[in-house]
């Protein structure tokens, strides 16, 4: 069984590479038809020379094919160097690094409390389908899907901030007057954990829940509409009749047979869910000032900074490629079946 | 003639009885019509002007004169809504119109053929679906520049997966059918077959993708202009009124962000129930 599931490992990320090396190349076009001369860019002013122009397109090989340069790109990338910020001065992987786990923080977290709230919902609405609580949860998506993130995010700022008090200043990951945690994954709810100060968790954590549930509300129509979906269909299988015929308790028959059963396109669906979430970032981080990448990239592009710009699109589309495989591995160990073929 | 009685229903007596029974897709093909409509006479149903500025009155909450309020600059919220439907219409509708003609023929063609063309076209689609969408539309506007035709470009772009994929799976099975063979006996070329055939056969299914994506591209074109790219401050779109309102949320003035919010959240709401319609008109072996 483990070997199984590590030659599966292995096999997707080998298969992954292709799609890896497509995101590199569009990036890397991308780059390529940014507007301006890097070299204009980075030589000294407006004063610069032609002189001056002509040596640092040499230095930075522009002067080169396109092709070279790519090479150029991917070793750089092996290296681990995707340039330097102009705004804040320092390597992009570092300020990347520093900021990163601040957004991931946020989409975990996010996508927890998504599942968390759409698989019990989808299962509840199967189990009694044209019920009162199925025509809610069909409400709930419909109009979930509608609401724009950022909007949303306002609203539930306007409501939990400025009517009720009770969440704090939506302005960063943690209130400006309390301690940061002592840097050991990057993650606040972690690292406070791991020093057991519990007050700042409860920081922390008042703080990163309204822009996490702004982003779980704008994933919780497709997830729950497809565990619903998935659990119908389920529910209605001959197994499930035997189940029953046997007299298996209630629960045991929904979840430790029917939900499990249940779960794989609820599986498919959150990999999909999870590029939407990526995205949503930029919105979300945006509306609540939260110090991530993707506002990171954001503050990047508007400076017209492309350097982080590109990092970013390659670092979101490899968590992406990433996260699926990790889906596809799930798959063989809820379903062992998918491993078999 | 007898023969008319026998006749199987038409698309119109098939629309009005559904319409007819679906009380939610009548209303969302009156609202669709309704912002239609708003896009066009915008400018007279506007009660003020949205760009005159009057700073006496503003941040003033909804009242009888300013029933959406007025922002920062104390210009009507409403008339700005009401200006904007076109602005974000246009850009949806022109977005999705790019994908879906640019998205149909490629993929019909990758369908029909099929071999290496197929192959490297999904490839690249595979490629594209592996950056996340609204990621990828945010570097596009990067790189071809931060202007409204660009937003429209990305958005477009993005939309086009679907659109190759889609069309590609419906001709791909449609290839080898009959009427397909007479065509082509009937020396039809192969690209013929394709655009006059095919494709017009593929049309019905591909309507409700079109209503779909319409609220989803409403939705990326606010959230680019909500993050600064694409239209500009002063001009009415919906994104960038709620982008100027947020300033104002955490002192309570809720009008600003909560009004082009609704105007959002309905247009997206119209487009998706009617692709549901749709569905339900067009192509009933989908229904859900």
């Amino acid at each position: 069984m483990l070997a199984a599931i590590a030659q599966r490992v292995a096999r997707r990320l080998i298969s992954s590479i292709p799609a890896l090396l497509g995101v590199v190349v569009i990036t890397f076009v991308l780059m390529r038809v940014l507007p301006g001369d890097p070299a204009v860019f980075f030589a000294s002013g407006p004063s610069a020379g032609k002189q001056e122009i002509e040596d640092l397109r040499h230095k930075m090989g522009l002067d080169q094919p396109v092709p070279i340069q790519l090479a150029h790109y991917l070793v750089d990338i092996a290296r681990g160097n995707l340039g330097n910020s102009l705004t804040t001065g320092q390597p992009v992987v570092q300020d990347m690094r520093r900021k990163l786990p601040a957004s991931l923080e946020l989409t975990f977290t996010a996508l927890t409390i998504a599942l968390l709230l759409s698989v019990p919902l989808g299962v509840l609405a199967a189990l009694r389908p044209g019920s009162l609580i199925d025509h809610a949860v069909r409400m709930l998506c419909t109009l979930g899907v509608c609401v724009p993130t950022f909007v949303s995010g306002l609203l539930l700022i306007y409501m939990f901030y400025y009517v009720l008090g009770w969440a704090p200043d939506p302005t960063a990951r943690i209130d400006i007057f309390a301690s940061t945690p002592p840097d050991i994954t990057g993650f606040y709810l972690i690292d406070f954990a791991l020093v057991g100060d519990w007050n700042g968790w409860w920081a922390a954590a008042s703080q990163l829940l309204l822009p996490a549930f702004t982003m779980a509300l704008f994933v919780l129509a497709p997830l729950a509409r497809m565990t619903r979906a998935s659990m119908l269909a389920v529910l209605g299988s001959d197994f499930i009749r035997t189940a029953r015929s046997l007299g298996l308790k209630q629960h045991r028959i929904i979840i430790a047979y029917a939900l499990r059963n249940a779960l794989l396109p609820v599986l498919t669906i959150t990999g999909i869910v999870f590029s939407t979430m990526l995205g949503a970032n930029v919105l979300v981080e945006k509306v609540f000032s939260w110090p991530g990448v993707a506002s990171y990239a954001l503050d990047a592009l508007l400076a017209s900074d492309y350097a982080p710009v590109q990092a970013f699109v390659l670092l979101m589309a490899s968590i992406f490629v990433m996260v699926n495989v990790a889906i596809d591995i799930l798959y063989g160990i809820i379903d062992p079946r998918v491993s078999i073929e | 003639m007898s023969a008319t009685a026998l006749q199987r229903p038409t698309l119109v007596s098939h629309a009005t009885y559904v319409l007819r029974s679906n009380r939610i897709t009548a209303c969302a093909a009156a609202g669709t019509l309704l912002l239609v409509l708003i896009a066009v006479f915008a400018p007279w149903l506007a009660p003020y002007n949205p760009i005159a500025s009057d700073v006496p009155q503003a941040l003033q909450p909804p009242s009888a004169a300013h029933w959406a309020g007025t922002d920062q600059l104390g210009r009507d919220i409403a008339s700005r809504i009401l200006l904007a439907t076109r602005l974000d219409l246009f850009i949806a509708v022109s977005a999705v119109g790019i994908s879906f003609i640019i998205g149909a023929v490629i993929g019909g063609f990758c369908g029909y053929r099929g071999g290496r063309l197929d192959r490297w076209v999904g490839r690249i689609v595979d490629v594209l679906m592996a950056f996340p969408l609204f990621v990828l539309a945010m570097a596009l506007v990067a790189a071809l520049g931060n202007r409204m035709e660009n937003i429209i470009i990305a958005t477009a772009v993005i939309n086009l997966p679907f659109y190759v994929r889609f069309a590609r799976a419906e001709v791909n099975v449609r290839r080898n059918a009959g009427w397909v063979e007479a065509a082509r006996a009937c020396g039809d070329s192969h690209v013929s077959v394709v655009l006059r055939f095919l494709l017009p056969n593929v049309l019905p299914a591909m309507a409700v993708q079109i209503s779909l994506n319409l609220g989803w591209a409403i939705l990326n074109a606010a959230g680019l202009s909500f993050i600064g790219l694409g239209v500009q401050a002063p001009t009415p779109e919906w994104g960038i009124m709620v982008a100027e309102g947020a300033r104002f949320i955490t002192t309570g003035k809720w009008w600003l962000v909560g009004f082009p919010g609704l105007a959002l959240m309905l247009t997206v709401l119209c487009f998706n129930l009617l692709g549901d319609g749709l569905r339900d008109i067009l192509d009933p072996r989908m229904r859900t």
